[in-house]
């Protein structure tokens, strides 16, 4: 059990940590807005389908309406927060969990 | 040679060379790691391959195709509400899984619960929600063979489902996650190859102008321009305002019910590290980005093409819409001979497709029934890592054998409620949970408890007592009627509920392990601890 209790205390220790909480906060200031905003953008989405349908039913270019540009757009968004987030964790996240973890493995062997 | 014959062919030639890829893996899959997590030594890119032949069901292929050739543009909201779930599993759950558990879902939320009443919710929750996706792609596949094969008859039906359940017996049992995941992405390859052979044909029969398709299509549709916008299925002017809510839990429930399937959330253990598993869903996404696009050109171009009468005639649901398209655009480019050729190849790309869906939901399912309920609660954590993997192998064989006889009794039963409601419980009582037991300090035994009972049993009353159970032309008792629930899906109140019921639960009990969650916070963002890939 001492291991345990021992390892328990390290993972407190790096919690409390100025590098962890940095970690933490680039993570959840990144991804919760981001949820939050692609959410709501579905919804809109999902509402316009549901009760704006003249709206979504005009016609922009030959046959291409409002609402197959929209379809499309949340495609295009989908891609493009996939690709940020890529981005996003490579140059914020990884190069910090990478030393804190290189750290908790040196303190728990 | 008929299209009958050669559709056979094919798909034997697949299954061939599906059954040799297992017999390879059984011979490398020794350890539980390998048996669960295929040794996790899979790249990011084979992992997004499979994600893609995981998820990309027949409910994805035939069932989109057919929403839109018969009801146009209505079809194109599953496409985009399956795509944008995948964000909600990109950022908040792959990684910060791949990190802090080891082979299933209770994994990461026994980590700092009481494990025994934790495990035996999660494997009862991943248990139902894979039955009842099994069950639809089952029942898929005895509706598609009469099609393909010319099996009419329920007998011949029947025997092709034990046939499907057979094989996807065999791949599991002996290939385990390494076999099983080679399946997947041999099956996904054939499906984009298929699906985009199709589409170049289609957009070239109209000089690649898709509002010259469009404008066919809704012409041939008989619907003139409102095929083209929303509204031709869900939330219709006659069904009032219960079809527009209906619409929206709908919508809800698909793009929060893709992070919550015990079979898409145990392929982020295949690879060696988080950022594998980053990568594998960035690959997963574009895969299935590019392949929902393909379904919008093969909807529209089957309303075209083939014309809504005959897909109708051919399967009321409309999900032999595809194959007949193949058949329509292979005969008009290249007489009798390409139709027969191109229908019997979107044939067997679709027996493929249900394979490895199939196999993948039985993986999930008996990996949770062995290392969860058998190995942690039956044993307390007391089995042998030997005896837990026999557990895994027969109780595949007992889920197949189960899934093969429901899926005959089910035979000709409404689908399209199997797979809504395998999204709509995932969502309400896995996803909760895990982003709780991901994010919320608090959180404890009994929060994660009523979190996963509350949205499970929740969403299965509601639909007992929906429209699609009874009371309704299409429902499941068309006798009956004790229907009081006014949607078709749950999603919008249960899976609030199951995040209502987790919040209750945990703030009614003082229990709360605070080394225990510094531990998984640290795990889960820096990767300390976690499992290593197996060597061989």
């Amino acid at each position: 059990m001492t291991t345990q209790e021992h390892d328990a205390s390290v993972y407190e220790q790096v919690q409390e940590s100025s590098e962890f909480q940095d970690l933490k906060r680039r993570f959840r200031r990144w991804t919760f807005p981001m949820t939050a905003a692609f959410l709501s953008w579905y919804l809109l989405y999902v509402v316009l389908s549901g009760w704006a349908r003249d709206f979504m039913a005009i016609k922009l270019f030959g046959n291409i309406n409002v609402a197959l540009l929209l379809g499309l757009l949340q495609f295009v968004s989908t891609f493009w927060i996939a690709w940020a987030y890529a981005k996003h964790a490579e140059k914020k996240l990884d190069p910090i969990a990478d030393k804190l973890r290189h750290e908790v493995e040196e303190r728990t062997r | 040679m008929s299209s009958h014959a050669l559709s056979a062919l094919l798909f034997l030639a697949f299954v061939a060379a599906t059954l040799g890829i297992t017999f390879w893996a059984s011979r490398q899959t020794k350890t539980a790691a390998d048996y669960y997590a295929g040794g996790r030594s899979f790249s990011g890119a084979q992992n997004g391959l499979a994600i893609g032949g995981d998820y990309m069901s027949a409910a994805s292929f035939l069932g989109i195709a057919g929403i839109i050739a018969l009801s146009g543009y209505d079809g194109f909201l599953y496409s985009i509400g399956f795509l944008v779930a995948w964000l909600v599993a990109l950022l908040l759950v792959a990684e910060l899984m791949r990190n802090s558990g080891k082979f299933t879902m209770a994994d990461v939320l026994a980590f700092r619960m009481s494990p025994r009443p934790v495990r035996t919710a999660a494997g009862v929750s991943t248990i139902t929600v894979s039955i009842f996706y099994l069950l639809a792609q089952m029942v898929g596949a005895g509706a598609l063979v009469g099609l393909l094969l010319g099996v009419t008859s329920p007998s011949g039906k029947a025997w092709t489902i034990v046939g499907v359940g057979a094989l996807m017996i065999v791949y599991v049992v002996f290939g385990g996650m390494k076999g099983t995941t080679w399946v997947q992405i041999v099956k996904a390859v054939l499906l984009m190859g298929g699906a985009a052979l199709i589409t170049v044909l289609v957009l070239a029969k109209y000089g690649f102008n898709l509002s010259a398709l469009l404008g066919e299509a809704a012409s041939q549709s008989g619907k003139a321009d409102s095929f083209l916008k929303p509204g031709g299925k869900y939330g219709t002017d006659a069904q009032g305002l219960a079809g527009k809510i209906d619409l929206i839990s709908l919508g809800l429930a698909l793009v929060l019910g893709t992070a919550g399937l015990p079979h898409i959330l145990i392929r982020f253990y295949t690879v060696p590290t988080a950022k594998d598993a980053r990568k594998s869903v960035l690959w997963g996404i574009g895969i299935i980005g590019s392949f929902y696009l393909l379904t919008l050109v093969l909807g529209f171009g089957a309303a075209a093409l083939v014309g809504s009468g005959k897909i109708a005639a051919a399967d009321k649901a409309g999900n032999t819409a595809a194959p007949l398209l193949a058949e329509a655009i292979g005969k008009s480019f290249l007489g009798d001979v390409g139709g027969t050729i191109l229908l019997a190849l979107i044939g067997a790309v679709a027996f493929a497709t249900i394979l490895a869906v199939v196999a993948g939901l039985t993986l999930a399912s008996s990996s949770s029934f062995a290392h969860d309920l058998y190995a942690h609660v039956f044993k307390r954590g007391k089995a042998t890592e030997r005896e837990e993997v026999l557990v895994a192998r027969v109780s595949a064989f007992v889920i197949g054998a189960v899934a093969i006889g429901l899926g005959i009794l089910a035979q000709g039963q409404n689908v399209a409620f199997l797979v809504a409601l395998a999204f709509a419980v995932a969502a309400s009582g896995n996803l909760p949970a895990i982003l709780y037991s991901l994010f919320w300090k608090r959180f404890n035994t009994a929060g994660a408890v009523s979190a996963i009972y509350g949205g499970l049993i929740s969403a299965l009353v509601l639909v007992i007592f929906s429209p699609v159970v009874s009371g309704s032309p299409t429902a499941l008792f068309k006798d009956a009627d004790f229907a009081w629930f006014p949607l078709s899906n749950p999603g919008i109140i249960s899976i609030p509920l199951g995040f209502l019921c987790g919040w209750l639960g945990t703030v009614m009990s003082k229990e709360f392990n605070e080394a225990k969650y510094a531990e998984i916070e640290v795990r889960s963002l820096t990767g300390v601890g976690a499992e290593k890939a197996a060597e061989h």
